[in-house]
């Protein structure tokens, strides 16, 4: 059955058979091995792709389903190759992992949680990441990375997405008609802006 | 870990949805997936053909209808989750849906695929029974409505044939200006399947007297059950009113035994949980303005 998938930005088109899972498709016939292959069967989270910015599990949907969706791998996250995010950045920092197998997942949940909360309380990410399993780390420096990241993003003069991971919450305060960060350093062009951008 | 062959169909309409599933008797109802694909992965189910409802539109949101709210059988459990109008009239609902499975399986879960699936210890079906929710039930000739205690019948087990397909839920809406829920549940850790789970909705008029209260309990039998608390309507209740009701109506309670938790214990959390959920209720139902004591 042939399925036009849209993935990373990239539209591909593939000829599988119903029953192979997104994540086989996408690490056979995309060869995007970021994705990886824990349980199977939607336990441990570590197959964890974004469907139009909400973490899913790649496990537990097949191809044939995901036409028309924005799928976002790991792979997708880097702004440049060779370059890190934010959030993977924080996780190394932080050594918000060791044997690597489920940071793919715990990455990108983190992403879409801090794409519609920017002051994520301990309780949101430890709620966030409840459907990733971690073998290794206890959790600790992974509940860090992410309070790490949504400081860093806070305070980077980045602009921030418009399509938030909740369809009634931009990321963007439109009415603030600006992308000054909420706190640290202002870059001199905002200074200008009313309130020095802030609200 | 890979499911057998099946062939797939995705229809563009519920009554081509009911021709499909009529034509073939081994077709299987897919939608949010995040059951069955685990139950097809293991090859505990093996369906000839799937048939991908999640994006019928017809079966998709959540609207008023009556004095009730009804959800379109494939409205995602995260959506339900961030209606406003859900949140300002089926509180009950809201504060069962962070206890249904983890944040990425609500981003595809679906409440129709959760009431479908019977499993005794899940939230949306016990807050359906609780409330006396009725399920809305489309078959290539007719479309009918049941209520909920009628619709679960066992463990995965409801009263819908083959070929039928739940197109919606209706969740009646309490008109009270005062109404209070509690919801509580025990399990292995946050979002596992529960081993209790207890539902609370009480209604109190201005002078604070109850005039409507119902609790549910699931987990602890072969399906969710709703518990006699009618003794507390014309009362001013309190906790111990709450203990005696609660107590009476648990103590004969058929519990079931698992690895997880035997029947007595089953038994007891039911009494504690179920005489909570309703503290709360009372709780939250005072909270709401109303004359000042």
């Amino acid at each position: 059955m042939k399925v036009k998938l849209n993935v990373n930005g990239q539209q591909r088109e593939v000829d599988v058979e119903p029953r192979k899972t997104l994540l086989d498709t996408l690490r056979e016939d995309f060869l995007l091995v970021g994705s990886h292959a824990g349980c199977e069967h939607g336990v441990c989270g570590a197959c964890t792709v974004l469907l139009d910015g909400e973490p899913s599990r790649s496990c537990l949907m097949f191809a044939v389903q995901a036409d028309g969706y924005e799928i976002t791998t790991i792979e997708g996250l880097a702004p440049a190759p060779g370059e890190l995010s934010v959030v993977q950045d924080a996780f190394c920092e932080t050594h918000g992992l060791q044997c690597g197998y489920c940071t793919p997942g715990m990455i990108l949940t983190a992403h879409a949680l801090l794409n519609h909360n920017d002051t994520p309380s301990r309780e949101d990410i430890v709620e966030a990441i409840s459907g990733n399993i971690c073998r290794c780390t206890g959790y600790g420096q992974i509940v860090e990375a992410v309070e790490f990241a949504a400081d860093r993003l806070r305070k980077t003069n980045a602009p921030r997405n418009l399509k938030g991971a909740h369809p009634n919450e931009p990321r963007v305060d439109v009415s603030a008609k600006s992308d000054a960060p909420k706190e640290g350093v202002l870059e001199a062009a905002q200074a200008d802006t009313p309130h020095g951008g802030r609200k | 870990m890979k499911p057998a062959p099946f062939e797939y169909a995705r229809p563009d309409s519920l009554a081509e949805t009911c021709e499909i599933l009529a034509a073939d008797e081994d077709a299987r109802i897919i939608a949010g997936g995040q059951t069955l694909i685990p139950m097809l992965a293991m090859r505990l189910a093996r369906p000839t053909r799937l048939v991908d409802i999640l994006r019928l539109k017809e079966l998709k949101g959540v609207r008023s209808e009556n004095g009730a709210i009804v959800i379109g059988a494939v409205t995602r459990q995260v959506e339900v989750e961030r209606s406003e109008e859900v949140h300002r009239r089926l509180p009950l609902l809201i504060k069962a849906l962070p206890w249904v499975g983890h944040p990425p399986t609500r981003n595809r879960g679906t409440v129709g695929g959760s009431i479908a699936n019977a499993d005794p210890s899940a939230e949306i079906p016990l807050v359906a029974v609780t409330l006396g929710a009725e399920i809305e039930i489309a078959n290539p000739s007719d479309r009918t409505r049941m209520p909920a205690d009628e619709f679960f019948i066992g463990p995965m087990l409801t009263s819908v044939m083959p070929g039928d397909c739940v197109c919606a839920v209706h969740f009646p809406v309490w008109s009270h200006a005062r109404v209070g829920t509690g919801f509580h549940e025990v399990s292995a850790r946050q979002s596992d399947f529960a081993f209790v789970a207890a539902a609370a909705q009480v209604a109190l008029d201005e002078s604070g007297r109850c005039v409507e209260a119902v609790l549910g309990l699931g987990g602890v039998g072969d399906r969710a059950l709703r518990i006699d608390v009618s003794a507390l309507v014309g009362r001013e209740v309190d906790r111990a009113a709450i203990a005696d009701v609660v107590g009476a109506g648990t103590q004969d309670l058929e519990a079931s035994s698992d690895l997880h938790a035997t029947a007595a214990y089953r038994r007891r959390v039911a009494a504690v949980f179920g005489a909570r959920a309703l503290e709360d209720a009372f709780a939250d139902a005072r909270s709401q303005g109303g004359m000042v004591q």
